[in-house]
């Protein structure tokens, strides 16, 4: 009787408590719903009353999106564009030249190797603001400011943790599998794209997601160093550079509009990946 | 001739020079496999350094077993060069430079025609008053972010562990915000706080010092509770069943669980935690940049914007270069201070 009614409690309690975050959910996702709801409202509505839904006198259809889109002069599906040419090439070159010098760092230890791999985990402490002014001159002379080539940049600039990441994932696959290997007759190459690079797959998710994130989000390094006169924006860039300056004189609706269409990609990326991207924040937060 | 031809790339080079005066104080640190083989590349390298002029033994030789060191130091052009140089382009050159500019000052265009004045950029710093603002501002904004942050976090990783239904869709949304990046975020956060002040005050969020930091304030907290909750679930999923189920059996409230039992338990997670607000919330630039730069006036600056804006001017440049100096270390003194503490922590475990 007594477990009965203790089991019966416990119920409740889980019900309340699933009551209670449902609704902490709800407010969590108040910010991102208001900025919503006020892409559909007029300007000055947007203005007098940011919480209230629109109503047949404020409703003004997609013109804000209409507005948003060509906000600053400047098309904002090209800075989606850039955006996604950067964050992809930037991916792929780390994922596969990090995981490489990872593996030939692991395996190797020379004291050469032994030197980059401390001055890679010492670039992960090293905060932007110490290279960022030589780091924008060095780009400029070396042509590194479009987003075709600013890649190179990132695969620089991130190697400390990819290559950390990696390092301590080699060390954990048996040698003796690359032995069986060579022994077959493979050399470096093939021992490792053939063996080494498809055990590598949980870090190389985990990494990848890691650094999406991060470049995708990523303003201050594009915006010193992508050639802003030539037309190349990532879409923070973008953002920061048609809000400063026109901040109030800008159509609020349609800077909403704006805000929300950044938002869009990466909310799709989240949910199509959840699952690695959670993981891969966990594996990622483990760093020593 | 073979020699000759690897010295081509830079990275080879250093590489070669390194490896063959360390191959032998190598052996003793490795384990059984790897001790066989570098000895066998030992022996390669003496056989090279005698007698350069007979390749051939050496082909045959790396033919037999080439998943030697040697046969892959032949590949690390390939393997390691690609991010060695772009690491170079990217960080250690411009970090040697900027070392070197932060002993410059006057006004400094580039850096070829930058002039040496020693440590007056560092007098500059340590008088500029700003700078010293924006550091008590982002010291007491750490302080206040690392707590609130882990409590909360922990709290909600707590409760999200208790088996309540719906659990899995609140973590996917708890951890939404944290996708957005931070210039996207300070002006969603501004337009929501300026519309919420709208409605009791006059007043904007750029107006009041104390409305910057509490906006600041809650915008990491949305961002990042998700990110620290995500670590707290895995170390809380990581306390062991059985000493939960102890507890139950020995009679322990659900309180003497949570304090003598699954905290001790998750303290690796906590130091995690901690340092990882604590060092983001010191690096803090987009989100103060968007949802205040620094206004009003200067009073809601933080280190990383105070620096930036210093480089815009050409006559500033050497200050903001010695005062990024400084916050390199004060960062760094963070970062050892986290290895201290989790190698300590992985020693006693």
């Amino acid at each position: 009787m007594g477990k009965q009614q203790s089991l019966k409690q416990e119920r409740t309690r889980k019900t309340v408590m699933s009551v209670v975050l449902a609704v902490i959910c709800l407010i969590y996702m108040l910010p991102i719903l208001t900025i919503l709801i006020n892409t559909f409202k007029e300007a000055s509505a947007v203005k007098s009353s940011l919480f209230s839904l629109p109503n047949s006198e404020t409703f003004v259809g997609f013109d804000n999106y209409e507005t948003g889109m060509t906000a600053g002069s400047y098309p904002f599906w090209k800075a989606i564009l850039f955006s996604t040419i950067i964050t992809i090439l930037s991916a792929a070159l780390i994922l596969i030249f990090c995981s490489m010098a990872a593996w030939y760092v692991a395996r190797v230890n020379s004291v050469f190797c032994k030197i980059f791999y401390f001055l890679c985990i010492f670039s992960m402490v090293v905060p932007f603001q110490m290279v960022q002014f030589p780091l924008s001159k060095t780009a400029d002379s070396l042509k590194l400011n479009t987003p075709w080539t600013i890649p190179i940049v990132y695969l620089g600039f991130g190697a400390g943790l990819a290559i950390f990441m990696f390092v301590g994932f080699t060390k954990s696959i048996p040698i003796e599998i690359e032995e069986a290997a060579s022994i077959d007759g493979c050399g470096p190459l093939r021992t490792y794209f053939m063996v080494v690079f498809p055990m590598l797959k949980p870090t190389l998710i985990s990494v990848a997601i890691l650094e999406i994130m991060w470049v995708w989000n990523d303003y201050l390094l594009p915006s010193l160093v992508l050639d802003l006169k030539n037309g190349y924006r990532t879409i923070p860039v973008h953002i920061q550079l048609t809000t400063t300056g026109s901040y109030g004189q800008m159509n609020l609706g349609a800077m909403m509009a704006l805000i929300f269409v950044s938002i869009i990609p990466i909310i799709i990326f989240y949910l199509v990946c959840q699952k690695y991207i959670i993981k891969g924040v966990a594996a990622g937060a483990v760093k020593g | 001739m073979k020699e000759k031809q690897k010295a081509n790339s830079p990275v080879e080079a250093v590489e070669e020079t390194v490896a063959e005066a360390v191959l032998e104080a190598e052996t003793n640190a490795e384990d059984e496999a790897a001790v066989l083989e570098s000895e066998s590349a030992a022996v390669d390298g003496e056989q090279e350094q005698a007698a350069p002029v007979k390749p051939k033994k050496v082909k045959v030789r790396a033919g037999h077993s080439s998943m030697t060191r040697r046969s892959m130091r032949k590949w690390s052009w390939l393997f390691i060069g690609p991010v060695f140089v772009s690491f170079i382009i990217g960080f250690l050159w411009p970090f040697l430079q900027g070392i070197y500019l932060s002993f410059c000052s006057g006004r400094i265009t580039t850096i070829a025609k930058a002039k040496l004045t020693g440590l007056q950029s560092y007098e500059k710093a340590f008088a500029d008053e700003s700078f010293f603002h924006a550091f008590w501002f982002t010291a007491l904004f750490a302080i206040v972010s690392v707590v609130l942050i882990n409590i909360l976090a922990f709290a909600a990783a707590y409760a999200l562990t208790q088996g309540v239904k719906g659990s899995n869709l609140f973590r996917t949304i708890f951890f939404m915000p944290n996708l957005i990046g931070g210039i996207v975020l300070g002006y969603l956060w501004s337009m929501i706080f300026d519309g919420l002040l709208d409605l009791y005050t006059t007043t904007n969020l750029v107006d009041d010092a104390t409305y910057g930091f509490w906006g600041l304030i809650i915008l990491l907290l949305w961002q990042q509770i998700g990110y620290m909750m995500i670590i707290y679930i895995a170390g809380l999923q990581s306390v062991p069943e059985d000493m939960l189920e102890a507890a139950k059996i020995d009679g322990a409230t659900k309180r003497q669980t949570l304090f003598r039992v699954i905290i001790p338990n998750v303290m690796p997670s906590i130091t995690i935690c901690t340092f990882l607000t604590l060092t983001n919330s010191f690096k803090l630039y987009d989100q103060n940049l968007a949802l205040t730069n620094g206004k009003p006036g200067r009073l809601t600056e933080m280190l990383a914007l105070n620096i930036s804006n210093g480089f815009a001017n050409s006559a500033t440049r050497g200050m903001a270069q010695a005062k990024a100096v400084i916050f390199f270390v004060l960062v760094a003194v963070l970062g050892i201070a986290q290895l201290v503490t989790t190698r300590k922590r992985e020693v006693q475990q």
